[in-house]
Formats: C-alpha cells, sequence, structure tokens
C-alpha cells in the first residue's frame, strides 16, 4: 500500500516536473519567437509567385537576420531578382506572406537601398553623379532630397569611393564607376536593408575589389542581400547563402535552400575582390540555422537551458 | 514694313500677339519638352496630338449642324486630346505589347474622324490651319490660356522636380523610394494632351511634336541637369519663335512651318557639330 503511494506521489511529482517542463520551453520557445521577429530582416513564408502563368516561386520560405550577409544564388532565370522585386515590393506574391523588418514590404521602402542589375538609361540625360546619388534620398511626394549640403549623400560618395566624380556627367562614367554611384545612391538613405542584383556583372577586376571593399565596410552595420548566378562562390563576406532551385530544380522546384558554405583553396584572383568561400551544395542547413547565433547574443530567460542546435554555415 | 516695326504698329496687333504666343509657347516647349524628351514619350505626345483633329472635326461638325450650335473646335480637340491621353497611358501601363499598336491606331483614327467630320461639315473649314497652324488666328483668349497652363507646368515642374527626374531617369528605383511613377505619367500625359491642343493654334498639330522635342534635344547639349535643359530649351525655343517669325514675315512664308524649319536646322547642326567633335 505504501509503495502504491509512493509511486503514485512520484507520478504525479513526475507529471508537475514535465508539465512544468512544458511550459519553461513553451515560454522559451514564445520568447525566441519574439526574439527572432524582432531581429529578422527579412521573412518569406510560403510564397508563391508566378510570371504569365510561369510558376517562378513555389512554397518558398526563408528568413534573414538583421546584420547578416547573403548571397541570393541560382542559375539565370531562376527567380532571383523576382525575390528581390518581391523584397523591394515592386511585386506582390501570389500566395504566402513576405515580411521586411516585420512590416509589408511597401511599408518598409525607406530602410531598404536597391542597387539595380543593369538600368538602361539615356545617354543624353543631363544629370550629374551627385544628382544621381541625391536621388535615393527621395521619400513618395518630399522634395527634401533636393537640400544642398546633405551629409547623408557626402556620406554615401565617400563609402562608395566616388566622392572624387560628384560633378562628372553620370553618363561619362565607366561602367564599374556608374556601378558604385548606384551603390551610393543606394547608400544615401541610410538603408538597414541594402539589395544588390548582380552587381559584379561585366565589371573589371579593380572596379569588383573597389565595390566589395565597400560592402565589406557595410558588414554587420547593414543587412545585405546579394544575387549572384555564380553557383560555386560566394564571397568570403558571406554569412548565407541562399539557393533559387528554379523550377527545374531537382529539390523543391520553386523553392529557397539554405546551403552551407566553406574555405576554398585556389581561386582566381580577384574573385570578388579577394578571399571567397565555396558553396557547399550537398549540404542543406534548415531555415533556422543561424537562429543559434541570435540566441547567443540575446538574453535567455534560462541561461541554463541548453544552446540550439549549431546550424551556421560556417 | 519690317517684323519688329510691325510688332509695335498699332494697326498690326496680331503681329504683337504673334509675337507674345511665340514666347509663351517657348515655356512649354521647354519645359514640357524637356520632360517629354527625357521621358522618351514624343511618339506617345505626336499621337495624341493627331488625335485631335478628330475633336476638331467633330466640334465643327456639330456646330455647323445646329446639333450643339456654337461649340468651339477647342473643346473638341481638348476632349478627343484628353481620351486619347487616357487610351495611350493606360495602354501603355497595362498593355505594352500592343502599345505600338494602340497608339499608331489613335493616332490615324483621331486624323481620319477629323478629316470626315470636316468634309462633312456645311460651309467652308480648311482643315489646313489646324494641321499646320496659323499664327494670325491666335486670340488674347488664347495669350490667356497659355500663360495660365505655362504657370501651371512651370509650379508643377518646380513642385515635382525629383519625382519627374527619378522617374525619367530610373523608373524602377523611383517607385522604390515611394514615387507613384504611373501618376507622374499620366499626369505628364495629360498635361501634354492640354498643351497640345493650345500650341497647335501657333505651330499645328502636326508640328507641334516636333516643337516638343527639337528645343530640349538642342538643350539636351548644353545642359547639365534637367533643370538646365528646361532653361536653355526655353531660351533656344524663345530664339526659334522670334527667327522663324521675322523669317516668315520676310519672306511672306508659313510661320509655323518656318519656325520648326529654324528649330530643326539649329537641332541637326548641334547634333553634327557634337558628332564631329567626338569623332
Amino acid at each position: 500500500m505504501n509503495l502504491e503511494i509512493d509511486r503514485a506521489r512520484q507520478a504525479e511529482a513526475g507529471a508537475s516536473e514535465a508539465a512544468a517542463r512544458d511550459a519553461h520551453r513553451a515560454a522559451r520557445d514564445a520568447h525566441r519567437v519574439a526574439r527572432d521577429a524582432h531581429r529578422v530582416a527579412v521573412r518569406f513564408l510560403g510564397v508563391d509567385f508566378a510570371h504569365r502563368e510561369a510558376e517562378v516561386l513555389k512554397n518558398a520560405s526563408f528568413h534573414v537576420h538583421e546584420g547578416e550577409f547573403v548571397a541570393l544564388i541560382g542559375p539565370n532565370g531562376s527567380g532571383k531578382t523576382t525575390i528581390l522585386r518581391l523584397i523591394l515590393g515592386l511585386a506582390r506574391p501570389g500566395a504566402g506572406s513576405i515580411e521586411v523588418f516585420g512590416a509589408p514590404p511597401e511599408l518598409a521602402r525607406g530602410a531598404v537601398g536597391y542597387v539595380p542589375q543593369s538600368m538602361s538609361f539615356d545617354r543624353a540625360f543631363p544629370i550629374s553623379v551627385e544628382e544621381v546619388v541625391r536621388m535615393g534620398r527621395l521619400s513618395g511626394t518630399g522634395r527634401d532630397c533636393l537640400k544642398g549640403g546633405c551629409s547623408d549623400v557626402d556620406d554615401a560618395l565617400a563609402m562608395a569611393d566616388v566622392a572624387d566624380l560628384r560633378d562628372r556627367p553620370y553618363a561619362a562614367l565607366s561602367g564599374g564607376q556608374r556601378r558604385r554611384v548606384l551603390v551610393a545612391r543606394a547608400l544615401a538613405s541610410r538603408p538597414r536593408l541594402l539589395v544588390l542584383d548582380e552587381p559584379t556583372a561585366n565589371m573589371d577586376e579593380d572596379s569588383e575589389r573597389r565595390l566589395y571593399a565597400v560592402l565589406g565596410s557595410l558588414k554587420g552595420s547593414t543587412t545585405v542581400i546579394i544575387a549572384t548566378h555564380d553557383m560555386d562562390f560566394v564571397s568570403a563576406l558571406t554569412d548565407v547563402v541562399l539557393c533559387v532551385n528554379g523550377r527545374g530544380g531537382e529539390e523543391a522546384p520553386g523553392g529557397v535552400t539554405r546551403h552551407a558554405s566553406g574555405p576554398v583553396e585556389r581561386v582566381s584572383s580577384g574573385h570578388y575582390g579577394g578571399a571567397v568561400l565555396q558553396v557547399l551544395h550537398d549540404t542543406d542547413l534548415p531555415d533556422d540555422a543561424r537562429c543559434a547565433s541570435c540566441a547567443s547574443v540575446d538574453p535567455d530567460p534560462d541561461p541554463a537551458a541548453p544552446p540550439a542546435p549549431h546550424g551556421g554555415e560556417r | 514694313m519690317s517684323f519688329f516695326s510691325a510688332i509695335f504698329d498699332p494697326a498690326m496687333p496680331f503681329v504683337r500677339n504673334a509675337l507674345i504666343a511665340g514666347i509663351l509657347s517657348s515655356i512649354l516647349f521647354g519645359v514640357l519638352g524637356s520632360v517629354v524628351t527625357v521621358k522618351r514619350i514624343a511618339g506617345l505626345a505626336g499621337a495624341i496630338s493627331h488625335a485631335v483633329l478628330g475633336g476638331i472635326g467633330l466640334a465643327l461638325y456639330l456646330s455647323a449642324k445646329k446639333i450643339v450650335p456654337g461649340l468651339p473646335p477647342i473643346v473638341g480637340a481638348l476632349v478627343f486630346a484628353l481620351i486619347s491621353a487616357a487610351l495611350i497611358g493606360l495602354v501603355s501601363l497595362k498593355a505594352k505589347q500592343r502599345e505600338d499598336t494602340v497608339i499608331n491606331a489613335l493616332w490615324a483614327i483621331g486624323m481620319s474622324l477629323g478629316i470626315v467630320f470636316i468634309a462633312k461639315t456645311p460651309g467652308y473649314a480648311d482643315p489646313m490651319s489646324y494641321l499646320f497652324g496659323n499664327i494670325l488666328l491666335v486670340s488674347t483668349r488664347d495669350l490667356v490660356m497659355l500663360a495660365v497652363l505655362d504657370i501651371a507646368v512651370i509650379f508643377l515642374a518646380w513642385r515635382y522636380y525629383p519625382q519627374i527626374e527619378a522617374s525619367a531617369f530610373d523608373e524602377e528605383f523611383a517607385r522604390t523610394r515611394g514615387v507613384s511613377t504611373d501618376a507622374v505619367f499620366l499626369v505628364i500625359l495629360g498635361v501634354t494632351a492640354i498643351a497640345v491642343v493650345l500650341l497647335q493654334t501657333y505651330v499645328g498639330i502636326v508640328m507641334v511634336i516636333a516643337m516638343l522635342t527639337l528645343p530640349a534635344g538642342t538643350s539636351g547639349y548644353f545642359a547639365r541637369n534637367l533643370a538646365g535643359m528646361m532653361a536653355i530649351g526655353t531660351l533656344f525655343s524663345v530664339a526659334f519663335s522670334v527667327a522663324g517669325l521675322a523669317i516668315s514675315w520676310g519672306l511672306d512664308l508659313p510661320s509655323g512651318a518656318i519656325v520648326v524649319l529654324v528649330a530643326g536646322a539649329t537641332f541637326l547642326a548641334v547634333s553634327a557639330l557634337r558628332a564631329g567633335r567626338k569623332a
């Protein structure tokens, strides 16, 4: 009889311990979700997108934390530019949800700087480098971007290493110089997120090195997403590699897969302006692979709780 | 009597009106013409200007047939201009693959309607004066309307300069900065439609598009930015107008055609000089 009572008491105690553990785990998860939501710069959740009835994205889900340097890779036509356009609010998904800093993309535009892939422009358009960069401070119907003596414009010109070109006609620049001017334009609004579409396409080595030096100076303070069709290597600045599978992808067609990356022994000099990483296509990572690094930064309600599994790419 | 003596002759107010019309038109040619040029919508403006003849013909017909007695041609022109601007704008924004076809269709249908209505209008109506303009027809009311439109265009260009510049330079980037580029485009088309109607009295609907592009195109070689292009384009346009009017007066030739020829010759000469300097 006593044995039975003891067993019953132990069972009761065990149950209450389990319940307490469950409650604690739930509280910790809720805290993580809340903390994660605060730190997430971009979140795609089950996004579908079709262009003229051709499916481009299918159930694409991923998220990017603030301060991360992200390489968005994929073959031509896989949907990289579509993803960037969705982030910028220039296109809307057919299904799923997209958040940029916790808000719909259209409402977060002020926090996002954009460097387009290739900008066809009228060479007869009379405009100086400074005026192009000033355009980056444009907001809706405002005229503030016209005000002279703006430190944001000066800083952006200096950061992108084009301060000495400020009075030159934009049409008179080389392709690499023009690309850096467009980076300066994107930086003029002091964005929290910088989005670049194939920034080094048709760029010479020196321009590429200068561009990546600019991006390196932003690392950690600004979230950077770079789309590139180079499937094998990414800049050593990269924290996260997201591979857009494309419609013909063998795995999760139309989706986005997180890949690991690792050091590489030999690459051609000047590639991405310096050190590079090799994309490890055979090593897929869960979408929360880098959420662990957030846990180490943020205060946790239970310091004794076991650390989240290590999932960083590097 | 020389052109410059005639300007101050009280017996010939139409000459003074012609000069004032030329100067007031120059502001539209310089400012609006620069926007049309950098937005690369000269073709759309051309379609609107030619479709206007349909409205002029319809107004003349309705007035002559006493269906709408006293209906001035300018009202029909305005209605057709705004309708064609709206159609062209919507087609450009929504159905780019059919843009050329629709624009050319509007161009041709508008002109054909105008010719048919004018042919069926009782009495004499000269389509040539509408097609090629007649500066002697410029009235004080026309001058007032031109001045009001000048003020409106200068205000819009000043107030929304960054939006106009950005949407013309890089439309996609402008959208990422919250600029409603579609609205900018439609307003530019609408203002151009109204301007075309008022300016057709001066150089005619066939040649108004030439004056919306030639002074601005010439100034583009000298200007450092869009604002400079507008200012220099206006000065060029004033020079072309005064020179054209003086030459047409002296040689007894159609003023609208001479103004366009002076503008065209200057543009080609500057272009050739620039091309020669580069080579």
